[in-house]
């Protein structure tokens, strides 16, 4: 009885209830998963083993293909592809960092100060999802026309001149360039960090920006003490959400950029579809999965945030 | 409304058990409720009182014992096949339904076709025949709790089980509601079992209470009969407040026992002691604050005789209105608490004073010293 | 200095606006441009204002085809991967089980997984199954990388859902069956709608994995990726406009409509 000497409180809800009662059916929870399921296993995980065992493969298209371990395919991969394993790192982290930039603004905005535009300024966050983004990326391309009033305007601020001096454009182009490829990637997945980010930012009691500026903190201080330390979690599943998907891409460095712009993505593509050199695509794509599931890995723990999603 | 239950309508579990692993929530219980009665289950959190509500409506499986409503045994009846419905603590009203078909919800389900005569009857029960076309979400805390209950009334059930269907209303409105819950139960004469934590609703309402604790019924009985005679003090400090003084049993006389305490001599009636009462054994003495009266040390030979009385000095008061609550520091009891009506008040009773604390014998009861005297003081705060 | 100030408060809505402009312009963009008459066989330059592509928008071979196929393998995968991952997100939300870690991880990883790595490696299973590319694989694809986004909308629905409503509904005379259809299904259905949207929106705008497992079958992201290279008719902004146009209406109506049912109940 020493248990029950606690004052509980007086809503508390009673003893430890299961939720449901078992009366029949321990296997119900098994037939519910069965179809899914399956489907997972054969059309996710089983290709996955497929591709760990093509990547060792040896042969050729016509001889066919055979197991023989020849684990010095990575090695050659990794030692021919490394640039643009560099670029689809370098251009997808830009990107992330610039999609929170861009993003944090406007999640706050629908959050905290739209009032009643908020569900009109959501719905245009969203809508344009429903134009195939191949064809909106098209649209960049006359965006950032050479010559057009964008880069015009990027040359007479002088924006060019530092991301020449940064090696992300070349002369007054923008297209073809890295510079435009980020873009592209920035733009494509932005709304993946808006809308984690948002939903954490709403989830936030606005009586705390009260407390905290009863309690002495400037709206500087607030944000950083209160209002983004909340967020973090927004932060990371928006960051992962852009990042994954931006690394992996090839479309945008292929409709925006050179040859000069290829990313991982692009040569997986090409190995697979046009060279048909399947162990040296698989082993490409092995290393990509291995190095985001890493990457992934090691982000989650240090921001120790497990919903993600 | 009418009362459709035949004779031999009673709720009767026998030796009926539930545990979770290791976890003990309901030790074998036997307990008859009988037909037409408001029956109250009180206890503190985590006592049991609403694991037994549910396994009378068959959301849970006992572990051992049968349930029986009338001459049925229902044990192994799915709670959609029991003459039983219930009124859920938080309501749990449909919310993708207005408040017409959450009520008319239990006569669909058993095939009735034209339920629109009933469910406005009902609605008019609880006073809301306005209400029939909103939402739950637009109603108020009180209108849903009355949703909650024609939801289940209307089925005329056999047994209605309420599960703390007051908790989340504001002490004004719980108090209202009672006196509206007691007036449909007397109304429709369906036997009502109300798990409830707060005593004062429970004496309020019900005919009997049964105190649980641990998984056990303490003890059953009417209001006043748990309140004036209470036989554990887990009992005694959970319904109200108790003062104990330890004594020892020195005589007996007639139907009276005669304890020392201290220096003093206590007197306590047999009847009213549930402790072994050899010579030489300990009891504790047991005697509610209201009964007992307070005398400055300088009118002590105003007090008439055959009257307990014992000494002490006042530590604290604290005026609240109708009485004064005094605490006393006496050499038998620290912290005795005294409820004085503000009649007349004595302007020398006030923290420092010497006083005498004095009452009528037939107001003190008598149990087992072995417990902890301050069982169900926490769970009651 | 009251200007300044003005700016110093609202920075935060200028810097939000400002994003929705990036949003938003290439959508501008293609709309205007779906009025264009390009000289060449690109519509990148302004030239001239014409409704040619609007009276015709079938007018390019194929176009209209892909078009119909996407909406049928988007119908199709969202109707299988909405019923596969309802049932996936019950067993989750109801049921404890072993395996539960295991399972949550498998619906995870496709979630965390660049789309380049599941389509190639896709592609290697189905080119030793030797199985024909098209519909049939498009669609198991599609199913596959939908299902996971279905799990998560309806869990996150059944989750926050009270279960003693369905203690609620067994205690007064419904049954299993009755439960689940009276109570449970309607409660849960806002969750399995947005699962569903969400799955249509991906299924039909998908490009990567279909690309590797289509083979020869154009879908209408396909298509439009083809004529990156080889051409782009105005058909194509038309086509983008009318979705955008469509989609932004269906929403507002359903808004409106919503408020309106709101206001007339209280």
């Amino acid at each position: 009885m020493s248990t029950l000497t606690e004052a509980p409180p007086p809503l508390a809800p009673q003893a430890p209830e299961p939720k449901r009662p078992k009366r029949r059916g321990r296997l119900t929870p098994y037939w519910l998963l069965l179809p899914g399921i399956v489907w997972l296993l054969v059309f996710f995980a089983l290709p996955m083993i497929y591709q760990a065992s093509t990547s060792v493969q040896t042969g050729s298209l016509e001889a066919g293909y055979k197991v023989t371990w020849h684990f010095a395919t990575y090695w050659d991969a990794l030692s021919a592809y490394w640039p643009q394993f560099v670029r689809s790192v370098l251009y997808a982290g830009t990107a992330t960092i610039l999609c929170l930039l861009l993003g944090y603004p406007l999640a706050y905005l629908i959050a905290f100060r739209a009032g009643r535009w908020k569900n009109l300024i959501m719905i245009l966050v969203i809508a344009p999802f429903f134009t195939s983004f191949l064809i909106r990326t098209l649209a960049w391309k006359t965006i950032l026309a050479d010559g057009g009033p964008v880069v015009g305007a990027l040359n007479t601020l002088h924006v060019l001149d530092v991301t020449n001096w940064l090696g992300m454009t070349a002369g007054d182009r923008v297209l073809a360039t890295p510079l435009a490829v980020v873009c592209g990637l920035t733009y494509n997945f932005l709304p993946f960090m808006i809308l984690p980010l948002y939903t954490s930012l709403e989830r936030i009691d606005g009586r705390l920006h009260e407390a905290a500026g009863d309690l002495y903190a400037r709206p500087w201080t607030t944000f950083r003490k209160v209002t983004f330390p909340l967020s973090m979690p927004g932060v990371v599943s928006g960051t992962l959400l852009t990042f994954i998907p931006a690394a992996g891409d090839y479309v945008n460095a292929d409709l925006l950029g050179s040859t000069d712009t290829r990313m991982v993505g692009n040569v997986i593509q090409t190995q697979f579809l046009r060279v048909l050199d399947y162990p040296t695509a698989a082993a490409l794509s092995f290393i990509l999965m291995a190095a985001i599931l890493l990457m992934v890995t090691f982000y989650i723990r240090r921001s120790g945030t497990e919903d993600l999603v | 409304m009418t009362n459709q239950t035949g004779p031999g309508g009673d709720v009767r579990l026998t030796g009926i058990a539930k545990t979770y692993g290791a976890f003990t929530a309901v030790h074998p219980l036997d307990l008859t409720v009988p037909q037409g009665s408001f029956f109250a289950l009180l206890g503190a959190s985590g006592c049991g009182k609403t694991t037994t509500l549910r396994m009378i409506a068959g959301l849970e499986e006992p572990s051992a014992g049968t349930v029986f409503l009338g001459d049925q045994d229902v044990t192994a009846l799915p709670p959609y096949k029991r003459p039983v419905n219930t009124v859920f603590q938080s309501y749990a009203l449909f919310p993708h339904l207005d408040i017409f078909e959450n009520v008319a919800f239990g006569l669909r389900r058993r095939g009735l076709k034209s339920v629109k005569k009933q469910v406005e009857e009902m609605l008019e029960l609880v006073q809301l025949g306005e209400q029939a076309r909103k939402k739950p979400h637009q109603l108020s805390g009180g209108q849903q709790q009355r949703v909650a209950v024609a939801r289940a009334l209307i089925n005329h059930p056999k047994v209605l089980l309420l599960d703390e269907p007051l908790g989340a209303l504001d002490l004004k409105l719980r108090r209202q509601m009672q006196l509206e819950l007691k007036r449909i139960q007397t109304e429709v004469g369906i036997t009502f079992i109300h798990v409830t934590h707060d005593q004062e609703e429970a004496m309020t309402m019900a005919d009997t209470v049964a105190v649980m604790n641990g998984g056990r019924v303490e003890q059953l009985g009417a209001p006043t009969d748990l309140y004036e005679n209470p036989r554990t003090t887990f009992v005694a400090n959970f319904l109200g407040t108790s003062n104990f003084i330890e004594a020892e049993v020195d005589s007996r006389s007639g139907e009276e026992i005669v304890l020392k305490a201290g220096g003093g001599k206590l007197v306590l009636p047999e009847a009213r002691c549930s402790a072994p009462t050899a010579t030489g054994g300990k009891v504790l003495v047991g005697v509610r604050p209201e009964k007992i009266s307070l005398s400055h040390a300088d009118d002590a030979g105003e007090i008439p005789e055959g009257r307990n009385r014992i000494t002490g000095r006042i530590a604290d008061s604290s005026f609240i209105g109708v009485s004064t609550q005094y605490v006393v520091d006496s050499p038998v009891c620290s912290d005795f608490e005294v409820y004085a009506q503000n009649i007349d008040r004595d302007p020398r009773l006030v923290p420092g004073a010497e006083v005498v604390l004095h009452w009528n014998p037939a107001h003190t009861f008598g149990l087992d010293a072995a417990q902890d005297a301050d069982a169900g003081v926490e769970e009651a705060a | 200095m009251p200007f300044v100030n003005w700016l110093k408060r609202n920075l935060v809505v200028i810097a939000g606006l400002l994003t929705l402009g990036y949003l938003l312009l290439p959508n501008v963009v293609v709309t205007v441009f779906s009025f264009n008459k390009p000289k060449g066989r690109f519509n990148y330059e302004w030239q001239q204002f014409s409704l040619d592509a609007w009276k015709d928008p079938c007018g390019v071979s194929g176009l209209c085809g892909s078009l119909s196929l996407s909406l049928q393998i988007a119908f199709w995968a969202t109707l299988g991967a909405t019923l596969l991952g309802t049932l996936i997100a019950f067993a989750l939300v109801r049921y404890r089980f072993r395996a539960r870690g295991a399972v949550n991880s498998l619906i995870f990883l496709p979630m965390a997984m660049p789309e380049v790595v599941m389509a190639a490696s896709l592609l290697t299973l189905f080119l030793n199954m030797g199985a024909q590319l098209g519909f049939w694989t498009i669609l198991i694809a599609h199913i596959m990388f939908c299902l996971s986004f279905v799990v998560t909308a309806v869990k996150a629905r059944v989750m926050s859902m009270d279960p003693k409503l369905e203690e609620a509904a067994r205690d007064l005379y419904a049954g299993p069956f009755q439960t689940f259809v009276r109570v449970t299904l309607p409660i849960a259905a806002p969750g399995i709608a947005a699962g569903a949207l969400l799955a249509f929106a991906l299924s039909f705008d998908d490009f990567i994995i279909t690309n590797f497992n289509a083979g020869s079958t154009v879908t209408f992201p396909m298509y439009v990726w083809g004529s990156a290279q080889r051409g782009t008719p105005v058909q194509i902004n038309v086509i983008g406009t009318t979705m955008f146009v469509v989609a932004v209406l269906f929403v507002l109506v359903s808004m409106v409509a919503g408020n309106r049912r709101n206001r007339q109940k209280a």
